[in-house]
């Protein structure tokens, strides 16, 4: 399917298909960062019931230094 | 939340002692402040800031100065009812005084209107006593609509209101409210209101505010200097003033300082204020409070009135009648009793020129209401 | 001396320097920086991650003593900066919130207007919020108006580090707004932070100058004293300074020929 990632188009591959597996997927550090599916944000524990759907649109965040 | 709520805080303190204690450290520390607070403003009220009025006037023709320039907004009262269901002990108007009562038709508040408007003048202040039944919201409503046509800015003297029908002139095109609570004294405001609606302390105390909340573009208060003792009276008049600039930070806020005058009735007043005291409360209203208006009206003398004027006065009526239909000379008008004696009975070009002597600008029309 | 701490946001904070920690070398010498300031506000940003590159998470680098407040940089409107808000806290970072909004990228100058938009909603959600603002007098009225817990003027652009150029406007916010004035952006040196609380502000927020400065630890700790030096002159009371000429002719002369 392909979703929208941080902005961007992307294709996943087709065993991705929760957010838990997208995680895992790119290497992520699931205590690092936050995600907002849809503009709703989905908590740790929710990852992998939520299943990924055709032009979602995913925002994978961090916190970093900032002022 | 009100202002009566600040006055309770301040209204049991000892401030006769309080005044008393203040020393000259504490007046030379006001005197050097930029921002005074209320003690500052005490200090300046006490017996001993006496010794001080020249430094205090210096200081405050330096603010008024800044904040104010060289214009001094000359503007006439009317009256166009004496009808009053009031009987305050120190007033013309008192329900008590058998006397003729007039009430001016909208013809005749035209007529006044017409004489006063050739002189210049486009600052008008409308006064009444207080009756419902013959000058109610509406009547006023009315007046305001007939000086409208000759007046840019129509400021009302009347009986408290509620928000509601300040909203109701303010609609109608009065753009301010005077309303002094003659003395912040409860008790004695007690013994001189004994009849009619005024007697309620709180509803008066509360109508500036319900005037500013009702959009009034200025709002002056005041006491009737002399009824209780000053010091006490201008200390919450300076307090009310503060409050309201600071609930209203885009409403004009101004003050009045009306000396008890000679009038129809026997009331001596507790308090004698000389001019040496009202030269003391006009500096430190001034210092207190840089961007309060300051009004002052016929009741004082022109030699008098001229010699305040460096010290912080930014308001001044002029040319006034204070009886109902007293500007129109018109053969077999009668006019009614005046409300309390002029003691400046100079026509405006007369007081114009005075103020230009002293460099001053007298201003005729501040501003023209929307189109 | 009576404890001096700040209350906002139901805490007590007891340092009234508040450090960000963008543009540090490291996140070992952000937190270097964050002990030797003895800071007890920190602020962090929002960052959209990029899966390649290998993420710490900054958090943990924060002394657990500190309260974290998000900034919501990056955000160009009022709607963004909410949605960062809600990240934020849904992230488990807590509910203190910097909103900073920005659509100027030449000055880093913030949208004052987005700023309230953002600063209405977000109290009407629970959040303890920080408008960082341009100083207005009648916007930072709006702000402590609908419920922000403190108002954060700049002193100078963020990163110019030219101090306190808005001065007399900070001046009359502390004056005019109740709640408490914290001065962000721009502060260069420690002398500009005394400078700050000397007039009354309830904290300053330094990040730049710390984080860009040759010793950065040994800068924070001099920013930390200033600080306080600062603190505690407004509070044993600056002296006046005496106002304008004197005219030359008695003003109240004329009273003694009538008393």
């Amino acid at each position: 399917m392909r979703v929208r990632i941080n902005g961007r188009e992307e294709a996943l591959p087709d065993s991705v298909t929760t957010l838990q597996e997208l995680v895992r997927d790119r290497g992520l550090v699931p205590e690092h960062i936050v995600i907002e599916v849809n503009l709703q944000v989905i908590f740790r524990d929710d990852w992998p019931k939520v299943s990924l759907r055709d032009e979602d649109r995913i925002e994978i965040v961090s916190f970093v230094g900032g002022g | 939340m009100s202002f009566y709520d600040v006055f309770c805080r301040y209204r049991n303190s000892e401030w006769e002692a309080v005044l008393a204690a203040v020393s000259g450290a504490d007046i030379e520390r006001a005197l050097q402040r930029e921002f005074l607070d209320f003690s500052d403003f005490l200090a300046l009220l006490s017996p001993e800031a006496e010794r001080y009025l020249e430094p205090m006037a210096q200081r405050a023709r330096e603010l008024t100065l800044r904040y104010f320039g060289r214009a001094i907004q000359l503007y006439a009262p009317i009256y166009v009812s004496d009808y009053c269901e009031n009987a305050c002990l120190y007033c013309s108007f008192s329900a008590r005084n058998q006397r003729e009562r007039k009430r001016l038709s909208l013809e005749e508040v035209d007529r006044e209107a017409k004489c006063i408007a050739e002189t210049g003048l486009r600052h008008i202040l409308m006064l009444t006593g207080e009756s419902k039944k013959m000058s109610p919201v509406g009547y006023l409503r009315d007046c305001t609509r007939v000086l409208k046509r000759r007046f840019s800015s129509v400021a009302v003297e009347v009986y408290a209101l509620s928000e509601g029908d300040y909203a109701e002139l303010v609609s109608e095109g009065v753009d301010g409210l005077t309303l002094y609570q003659e003395t912040y004294d409860e008790d004695l405001y007690r013994i001189i209101h004994p009849s009619g609606r005024k007697r309620d302390f709180r509803f008066r105390l509360e109508a500036p505010e319900r005037g500013a909340a009702a959009r009034m573009r200025q709002v002056n208060i005041g006491a009737l200097l002399g009824l209780a003792d000053w010091r006490q009276d201008v200390l919450f008049v300076g307090l009310h003033a503060r409050y309201l600039q600071e609930q209203f930070p885009d409403v004009e806020i101004g003050a009045s300082v009306p000396r008890l005058r000679p009038f129809v009735g026997s009331f001596q007043g507790s308090c004698r204020v000389s001019d040496k005291n009202m030269v003391q409360i006009i500096l430190a209203l001034r210092l207190f409070i840089p961007r309060l208006g300051i009004a002052l009206s016929t009741r004082e003398d022109s030699r008098f009135r001229d010699n305040l004027i460096p010290l912080g006065i930014t308001r001044m009526s002029a040319g006034s009648a204070t009886s109902v239909g007293g500007y129109t000379k018109a053969a077999g008008q009668n006019e009614g009793l005046p409300q309390f004696e002029i003691a400046d009975s100079r026509t405006i070009p007369e007081i114009m020129a005075r103020l230009r002597e002293k460099g001053y600008e007298p201003v005729l029309n501040d501003w023209i209401a929307g189109l | 001396m009576l404890e001096d701490t700040l209350e906002i946001g139901g805490k007590r904070i007891a340092c009234r320097l508040f450090v960000g920690t963008g543009k540090y070398s490291s996140h070992a010498v952000m937190r270097e920086v964050l002990l030797a300031a003895g800071a007890d506000v920190v602020t962090v940003a929002l960052r959209r991650v990029d899966g390649s590159v290998k993420t710490e998470n900054i958090l943990d680098y924060v002394p657990q003593s500190c309260t974290v407040m998000i900034n919501t940089s990056g955000a160009r409107n009022a709607e963004e900066a909410i949605r960062i808000a809600r990240l934020a806290r849904a992230a488990g970072a807590g509910n203190w919130i910097k909103v900073e909004v920005i659509a100027d990228s030449r000055y880093l100058l913030p949208d004052n207007m987005e700023t309230l938009k953002a600063t209405e909603i977000l109290v009407r959600e629970g959040f303890v919020v920080f408008p960082y603002m341009s100083p207005d007098l009648s916007m930072a009225r709006r702000m402590a108006d609908c419920g922000a817990s403190a108002v954060m003027p700049l002193g100078s652009p963020i990163g110019t580090n030219r101090g306190l150029r808005t001065e007399e406007l900070v001046d009359i916010m502390i004056r005019e707004i109740s709640v408490p004035i914290v001065v962000d952006a721009g502060l260069g040196k420690p002398s500009d932070a005394c400078r700050c609380m000397e007039m009354g502000c309830a904290a300053v927020m330094v990040n730049t100058a710390i984080a860009v400065s040759r010793n950065p630890v040994e800068f924070a700790r001099a920013f930390s004293m200033a600080v306080k030096a600062g603190r505690l002159a407004w509070r044993s009371g600056l002296p006046e300074i005496a106002g304008g000429a004197r005219a030359s002719s008695p003003l109240t002369g004329f009273l003694r020929d009538t008393e």
